[in-house]
This record gives C-alpha cells, structure tokens and sequence, in this order.
C-alpha cells in the first residue's frame, strides 16, 4: 500500500521555476512521479521539462486535477505558499525549504489543520514510497520496494540508514522526512499510526535526534499502540547544551531534549534504540523473524 | 540570537512594559555619572549573554556614586562563566515588596505560544519548574486568534489579587505578546517582574532571544548582534553559510547535513575518538564552500586528522571532490585526511580524488575506524 503518496499521486511544484524546483522536477520525473503542473505568480504558459505552469495553486488544480504539492520557495515566501495551498484544498502538502521563521509555523500548523491537510515538512527532504512516488529531494535509487516504514527528522541521515536497509535487503514502504524544524507539520505519532494501519509495511524505522519531545512521545505511543516492530537511532548523543545542531529544532535547552532522555523513553517502552545506522538492518530482521 | 538585558529593555519601552530606569557604560567613571543621574541609588548589573549573574557576583547595589564607582570597577573586571564584562548597566534601585514571574515562549509540545506566570519571582525559573512546579501557572495562547485579554486576566488573578495590580500585568501581557509576535521571539522573559511599595508593576529584568529564522525580517535587530553569543569561528561560519559548532576533541568533521554530522560525531565517540566540532556542509554545496569548511576547521589547532563524511543527495560528491582537493592545496594542509563520499555523482568524486593519490572510504564505519587510528 505504502502511505500519503503512491503511482496515482497527482503532484504540483509551488516555485518550479525556481534553481531547486526546476532541478527536482527533473529527478522527481526520472522516478516517474506525474508531476502535473508548477506555480510561479507570473511565470503560466512557461514550461519547465514539459511541466506546465501556473500562476496559482488553485488554477493549477482545476487544470490537472492535482492532489498533492512540494514547496520550494525561499523561507520569506514560504508562508504564503503553504497557506495557499492549503486553502485551495491540497490533502497533502510537502515543504522542502528551511528557515520559516518559527511564529509562523505555529500559525501555518493551526492553518493548515483548520483545512484538512497534512503537512510534512518544512525543512524536510520530503517523502518518497519506493518503485511508486517521489516527493522529495531524496536519491531515488539507494531505494528499494519493500516492507519497512523509515519516519526521520533527517534528511542525509536518513539516506545513510536508507541505503543500509536497502544494502540488507531490507526494502522500504514508503520514507518520510518530517524535517528538523522545531514546529512540523506532522510528527512521529500520526505518521506511527499510518505505518501500523498500512497493508505494506511490516515493521518501522524511527529516526530521531535532539531537541523537543516528539521521540519520547513516539516511544508512549508505540508502547501502547503498535504490534509492529519499531527500531530507532538518535543522534546527538555528543552535542552540547543550549547549542543549535545546524536543525532549528536540533537544541538542548534547559536540560531538556537530551540524546540519553530520547533512548531512555525507548528503552522503556521496550523500542530497542541501535548504536551506529549499520546496526538497524540485522536488528529489524531478527525482530521481524519472531 | 539573545539580546542584553540593556537592548531588552528598550525594546519593553517600546512596548509600553514599564522598566526601572538605567544607563549603559562601559567605564567606572561613566558608573559614577550615570548614578549621579539615576538618584545616587543604583545596581550595577553586568551586561553578558550568560545566566547566573547574581551567582557569580554581577550585580551590586551601590548607595552612593563612589560605590557605583567602586562596583563598576570591580564587575567590568569580572568574567562570567569565561565571558569577560563589557558593559554594565547602572540602573536604578527599587524598593521591592514582591517578586513574580512572566514569560512567553514556544511549547513545542503544544505547538503554541504559551504564558507561563509564577508568584515566585526572582529565582531560576528551571529550578522552580524542578522543586515547586506547582507555582508555575501555563497558559496556551493560539496566535492566530490572538491573545483575548478577559482570558489573561483570569489566567492572572490567582497571582495578582488586588485588581489595580492585574490590570497592570495583564496589560503588560498584551503589550508582551505584541513584542513577541512582532519581532519573532523565542523567549521573552520578566524575572523578576516586581511590584514596588507603591503598587507599580515593572520590569525588573529582561530576557530576550529571537528566532534566528526570523531575523531577516528585522535587519535593525540583527545589526545589534553580540559577537559574545559565538565564538570567532562560529561568526566566520555564519558569514560563509556554514552551520559550525566549537567541540573539544581532535577529529575535525565536515558533513553535509546536520543529523549526519550529529551521528558521525556520535559513532566517532563510539570508536573512542572525539570530534573536534559539528560541521554542517549543508545541501547544494559549492567547492567554495568546502574550502571554508577547512580553513574554519584547520583553525583549530587541536585538529589532528579530518573525516569527510558525503552522503550526496543534494550535494554532489565531485563538487565535494574538487573542494576538497582544491582546499588541501590552498590551505597546505598536512594533517590526514579520511574521506568517505557516497550519492549523487560519487564514481566521479572518487575519480578526482584518486587521480590526486586520494581514496575514499564507502563505508561510515570503516571511515569513523580509520580516522580515530
């Protein structure tokens, strides 16, 4: 089955015109993503590798039916973007840029839950359900189609630990990055409750790293809710207090969002959390056998 | 970016927050002038990013102009935490009669904007959430309604019981949240927020940081930048688009991507080495960039050896490549260089590498192993 996004996903790129947008349209097309149009204000009747453009996001559907978008405009404008798609009705919204000014996505998250979208991201690599849909800027080929769920706060991170699974034989269901902002659009929870409702997958990798609580509140969730295996890995473990980890919401404040707190949630609710990425595929393999 | 006490405090004039009166100078005899000024009754207050002023001795109250003096002296010597004193404010002293708490802040839990009030002022507002939680009042504000003030009033009359004293605070509040929402804050704090012996309500301190993300919209709050806040080579990292961290160890990293980095830091750990710093080469990566990389790692002179860690989504491992090379030669550098490139364009990268005597590990593991030898 894999989740939010397979081969009917029908999807837009606010600011394809753009450097990113123009070269990720081109790699999501190679994954044979139906990439059905792009919005740059300005720019309709352009073309950017045969994907034509709009000036709206809500003319844009009503000309290709399209029920899913990727952002990439610069952070100043990126408020903008998510509200307009969001108000034109798009189920799924992905957000690729970093730097929205944080106020904003405490709005942008109440705006776009008043609406009835799912936002993933902002500053996420996006999302990618293996040999279907790409959405994202993620390598398409280190993956494989398989069984297991990746959910990451990551972006080449995520890619490492891909590839290892990927190595192993260890294909993937679909891959969400939900980006290292401290406010996301969607977080462990939901994406956890997608994973264990989804014919397709059979066991989920959790990728989590200082800052917040999502990962403990992730490891509650899995404790009293999913049967499918869960495996983590969380980095950080040698950063320092108070110090912003390049992720915005990468940060250790007030003793709080440490590495030791994330593992020892998992610990507790029996979630086994691996030392190196390249430890995750033998694990996940022993866990599924049982 | 944290603001001092001094900048907070003008942008809560700005706001209607009333504050206690002060002066900034950065020499004992301006000390004595500004107490002249302020009534001859005046605290000396160390202007530093740091917390624990009081702890270590930062603030004084001084009762003539001579003491001002003398203080001023002795606190502008001082180092807090390491961090030598600059600035002190010389403010004016206040007669006390109680000390409370309020704060507005990011509940990245709730995923809102929340008020948190505590009768107990004056104390570290950590230690308190630890010993006497049960005096930390919290409420969520959703911004995109706005802060309703029959709410905030209600919220804040357990604490403020004499109406005259509620109607201050919960105006202060308002003007509060204006001020956060306005500027793109991530803290703002008033600790202690204290009520003199004639029912005034004022701002006994300020506590400021601003979204980083949101500095773009407010270039005047950016140029008031303190260069304290980061050491030099986090400042040069910045002006070349890095994201760069001091640790203390001798394995000098350069990552693309900032949860890599965090775990190649970690499994460097893990193999019994230490990391000489967090370097985040970040995504669409220019030879350039990586030349930058190293002259800010090569700076320090701990380094003894530096891991190249490359997963190319983004980035593409020939750029990283021809950075590389490039950077050994205009930077002369002679320590080891351990590199591991995988992704986009990486038979390319490996390629330019080799041609320059260069290998490049597949492996994480393997490479972590190599540069801890």
């Amino acid at each position: 089955m894999s989740i939010l996004i397979d081969k009917e996903t029908k999807v837009l790129v606010q600011g394809i015109t753009g450097h990113d947008g123009s070269f990720h349209t081109a790699s999501m097309l190679k994954y044979d993503t139906r990439i059905v149009g792009g919005v740059t204000p300005g720019k309709k009747g352009q073309k950017i590798h045969n994907v034509p453009v709009f000036n709206t996001v809500k003319e844009a559907i009503s000309e290709t039916g399209a029920n899913c978008t990727i952002i990439f405009v610069p952070a100043r404008f990126s408020t903008n973007a998510i509200r307009e798609a969001a108000d034109a009705g798009l189920p799924l919204i992905v957000c690729i840029t970093e730097g929205i000014p944080v106020i904003e996505m405490v709005e942008n998250y109440i705006y776009v839950k008043e609406r009835g979208a799912n936002l993933i991201g902002p500053n996420c690599p996006g999302i990618i359900s293996s040999g279907k849909c790409k959405v994202g800027i993620m390598p398409g080929r280190i993956h494989k189609k398989g069984t297991i769920g990746v959910i990451s706060r990551s972006g080449t991170l995520t890619y490492e630990i891909v590839y290892n699974l990927t190595l192993q034989g260890l294909g993937q269901s679909t891959c969400i990055g939900i980006g290292g902002d401290p406010i996301v659009g969607t977080g462990f929870v939901d994406l956890l409750e997608m994973f264990e409702r989804d014919n397709q997958t059979e066991g989920v990798v959790l990728i989590g790293e200082i800052g917040g609580e999502e990962e403990e509140e992730a490891a509650e969730y899995i404790q009293k809710n999913m049967k499918k295996p869960v495996v983590s890995f969380i980095s950080g473990r040698t950063a320092p207090a108070g110090k912003r980890m390049g992720h915005a919401g990468a940060i250790i404040s007030g003793g709080k969002g440490t590495a030791e707190a994330k593992i020892k949630a998992f610990k507790e609710a029996s979630v086994p959390v691996v030392d190196k990425p390249d430890e995750i595929p033998r694990l996940l393999n022993s866990m599924l056998e049982k | 970016m944290k603001l001092y006490e001094f900048q907070g405090k003008l942008l809560f004039e700005k706001y209607g927050i009333p504050v206690n009166k002060g002066i900034v100078v950065d020499n004992p005899d301006a000390a004595l002038e500004a107490s002249k000024q302020l009534g001859n009754n005046v605290v000396i207050k160390a202007q530093v990013l740091v917390g624990g002023r009081g702890k270590a001795g930062g603030i004084k109250i001084a009762r003539s102009p001579e003491n001002a003096r003398k203080y001023a002296q002795e606190v502008l010597s001082m180092k807090i935490k390491s961090i030598p004193v600059k600035k002190i404010l010389v403010s004016q002293a206040v007669d006390i009669s109680n000390e409370y708490y309020i704060g507005l802040t990011i509940d990245r839990s709730l995923k809102k904007i929340v008020l948190i009030a505590s009768p107990a002022g004056g104390v570290d507002i950590e230690e308190l959430a630890v010993e006497n939680p049960e005096k930390i009042y919290t409420l969520p504000i959703n911004p995109l309604s706005g802060i309703d003030g029959k709410k905030v009033s209600a919220f804040l009359s357990p604490i403020f019981n004499k109406q005259n004293l509620l109607d201050q605070a919960v105006q202060t509040v308002v003007n509060m949240f204006k001020l956060f929402i306005e500027n793109d804050l991530s803290l703002v704090e008033i600790n202690p927020y204290v009520r003199t012996i004639s029912d005034k309500l004022i701002a006994l301190d300020s506590k400021i940081i601003i979204d980083d993300n949101g500095l773009f919209k407010h270039p005047d709050i950016e140029a008031l930048k303190n260069p304290e806040e980061y050491s030099p080579d986090e400042l040069k990292a910045r002006e070349y688009g890095l994201s760069f961290v001091n640790m203390e160890g001798t394995i000098g990293c350069l990552v693309n991507g900032a949860g890599l980095a965090m775990a190649t830091m970690d499994i460097i750990k893990l193999f019994g080495g230490s990391p000489a710093n967090f370097l985040d080469v970040g995504g669409s990566s220019s030879p350039e960039k990586v030349i930058h990389a190293f002259e800010i790692i090569t700076n320090n002179r701990n380094v003894k050896a530096i891991l190249i860690n490359i997963f190319g989504g983004l980035t593409r491992c020939d750029d990283i490549a021809i950075g590389i090379l490039k950077a050994r030669e205009v930077l002369a550098v002679k320590i080891p260089l351990v590199i591991r490139l995988i992704g986009t364009n990486e038979e390319e990268g490996r390629r330019i590498l080799k041609e320059a005597g260069l290998t490049a590990f597949e492996d994480l593991a393997s490479a972590v192993k190599e540069v801890v030898k």
